[in-house]
């Protein structure tokens, strides 16, 4: 067995209802190593929440195991699962803090549970106030905080138990973009200065490219797609990755004539080549013009990325002179064929299904 | 009467009631907190379901809830004349109290543990709290402010409980309000006992509501 501190084998959910068994996830199979910060996208409904609570059986799997670092989780009692959860801490949408307790009363909860004595935990909750930034807030209640802070406090309470890992669930989606920047910033700091592993839970595509190394697209309860970010961004190889990354290029109507369907590319820009004037030098060196479709321009983990659509020149020569002149720039690129939709149309010629 | 009789009749007559009151109300809370509780996580959305124990306790809370309390007092007065001895005054009555109003407390102290968050149940469960933990520290402690409002009420429908027990003889306010107010035709006795009733209502309930919101730390 490799290095995985956390895997997923066959986990399967089942919920009973009126209207007879839902299947909520279905025979996932799941292998995240330590110090990953492991992105789980899906549209809501698709089962995320409830991939994320099998972790650590807040949601019981109907079937499958769950191994943390090394121990097998499903089925052992509920005294050793309570060991083993004070290992795994878990961030939430809504924050849960105790609103009765303060700041610093709520970063000592855990540690309290734990059996920490008390002078210890206190010294340690100042501590870790000050890592979320928080030291002059210690006395606050969280009905006096703002979400960003509330958050910074609910991350402070998750590092308390030292976790070999943590769960977020959604844990920006109640933020507001400036915010969400700066929770993300201190995910990921403690996820590279301490080796914590993060399982990211999220609908947001920018939450994964700010934060994870590896992601997982989950749709209606399996995973469809998996890797690092980087390559799933470039070449997203099923029709929900492309949605994810893509999402504004689904309600895109291109009204019928008024853009060109033929001779169109799609173009990746790694790091090297996002921060060169690429079109304008094309247009310039090839003195032909090309028609601009879609562009999109994005920092995964601080590295530029883009995608750009483009039609090339009706001038069959001038046409090839272009592509010559991508291909000499380093710039991958795609034809994409006529009469299909250039979103559902994957990058590197990846042949598997492009349409549902 | 002259007044000194009255005064000393009323004096000794309220702290009875208030004996009745305050006795009754801890022993009910002694029993219909842990009740209340065990209502609370056996639910089937609790953090420990247990459909057959919280169905029967549930049905158990209902009935006994249902009988009137002066009913349910006559019922059970040879009862209680066998396990205390007596059938009539404060005693016997503060008996009879506690066994109307513990299911009530029960379901105040069940609907009071509703309101608290259950993200913050699910926080705890997820960083390895026991049972007895998420109980104690999670549920009692964010419930507590409306703990502290249901105790208002539940006391203040003791008091209430314990001036209808005037009626069997209990002693205390209402017995004075019957006996003077009804069976000797003084009407003046009568409104006395109502406004030193009324009194010890608005107290408790203005106390119990400054006590809960003192003690909530979500409105600052």
């Amino acid at each position: 067995m490799s290095d995985y501190i956390i895997s997923l084998q066959g986990v399967t959910k089942e919920f009973d209802t009126k209207n007879g068994k839902v299947v909520a996830l279905n025979d996932i199979n799941l292998d995240i190593e330590r110090g990953d910060s492991y992105g789980i996208i899906g549209l809501s409904g698709a089962g995320k929440s409830t991939l994320v609570r099998t972790i650590n059986l807040l949601e019981q799997p109907t079937d499958g195991r769950v191994v943390f670092d090394g121990k097998t989780l499903t089925g052992i009692g509920s005294r050793d699962l309570n060991i083993q959860r004070r290992k795994i801490s878990m961030i939430f949408q809504q924050f849960n803090l105790l609103m009765q307790r303060d700041a610093i009363g709520n970063i000592c909860f855990p540690m309290e549970i734990a059996g920490v004595p008390k002078a210890q935990a206190r010294a340690k909750a100042e501590e870790l106030l000050k890592v979320v930034d928080l030291e002059d807030r210690a006395h606050s209640f969280p009905s006096q905080l703002s979400g960003g802070q509330k958050q910074r406090v609910a991350i402070a309470r998750a590092l308390a138990s030292d976790p070999e890992v943590i769960l977020c669930d959604e844990a920006t989606s109640a933020l507001d973009p400036k915010t969400t920047r700066s929770i993300l910033r201190l995910l990921r700091q403690i996820n590279e200065e301490r080796g914590i592993t993060l399982v990211v839970i999220t609908h947001e595509m920018n939450v994964i490219k700010q934060l994870c190394n590896k992601v997982a697209v989950i749709e209606n309860g399996e995973i469809v797609e998996r890797g690092d970010v980087q390559e799933i961004f470039a070449k997203p190889k099923t029709r929900a990755a492309r949605k994810l990354f893509f999402p504004d290029s689904e309600e895109r109507e291109t009204p019928e004539g008024r853009t060109a369907t033929r001779n169109r590319l799609r173009l990746a820009f790694n790091e090297k080549t996002a921060y060169k004037p690429i079109i304008s030098n094309m247009i310039l060196e090839t003195g032909a013009p090309v028609n601009l479709l879609y562009a999109n321009m994005d920092a995964l983990l601080d590295e530029q990325k883009g995608q750009m659509v483009i039609c090339l020149s009706d001038d069959h020569d001038a046409a090839e002179r272009q592509k010559a002149f991508l291909i000499r720039e380093g710039v991958d690129f795609t034809e994409i064929p006529e009469e299909s939709d250039y979103y559902d149309y994957p990058l590197n010629g990846f042949s598997e299904e492009v349409s549902e | 009467m002259d007044m000194q009789t009255l005064f000393s009749l009323l004096g000794e007559e309220t702290l009875k009631t208030l004996y009745m009151t305050f006795i009754g109300t801890l022993v009910s809370y002694l029993i219909g907190l842990p009740i209340g509780v065990s209502l609370i996580i056996t639910s089937p959305n609790g953090i420990k379901p247990l459909g057959f124990y919280n169905k029967v306790m549930g049905f158990i809370v209902n009935v006994i809830r249902s009988v009137p309390f002066l009913i349910l007092m006559i019922a059970l007065m040879p009862y209680i004349r066998i396990v205390i001895g007596t059938g009539i005054g404060p005693k016997a009555i503060t008996a009879a109290l506690i066994v109307a109003a513990a299911p009530f407390v029960a379901r105040l102290v069940e609907q009071s543990l509703l309101e608290v968050d259950p993200g913050v149940i699910e926080a705890a469960q997820a960083m390895g709290a026991s049972t007895f933990q998420i109980i104690w520290k999670v549920l009692l402690l964010e419930g507590r402010p409306s703990l502290l409002n249901g105790a208002a009420v539940a006391t203040i429908n003791i008091l209430g409980y314990s001036a209808m027990a005037g009626t069997v003889g209990g002693g205390g306010l209402g017995d004075v309000a019957i006996r003077y107010g009804l069976y000797r035709f003084q009407p003046a006795i009568m409104w006395i006992t109502i406004v030193i009733l009324v009194i010890m209502v608005q107290i408790l309930q203005e106390v119990g509501i400054r006590i809960a919101a003192r003690m909530d730390n979500r409105i600052n």
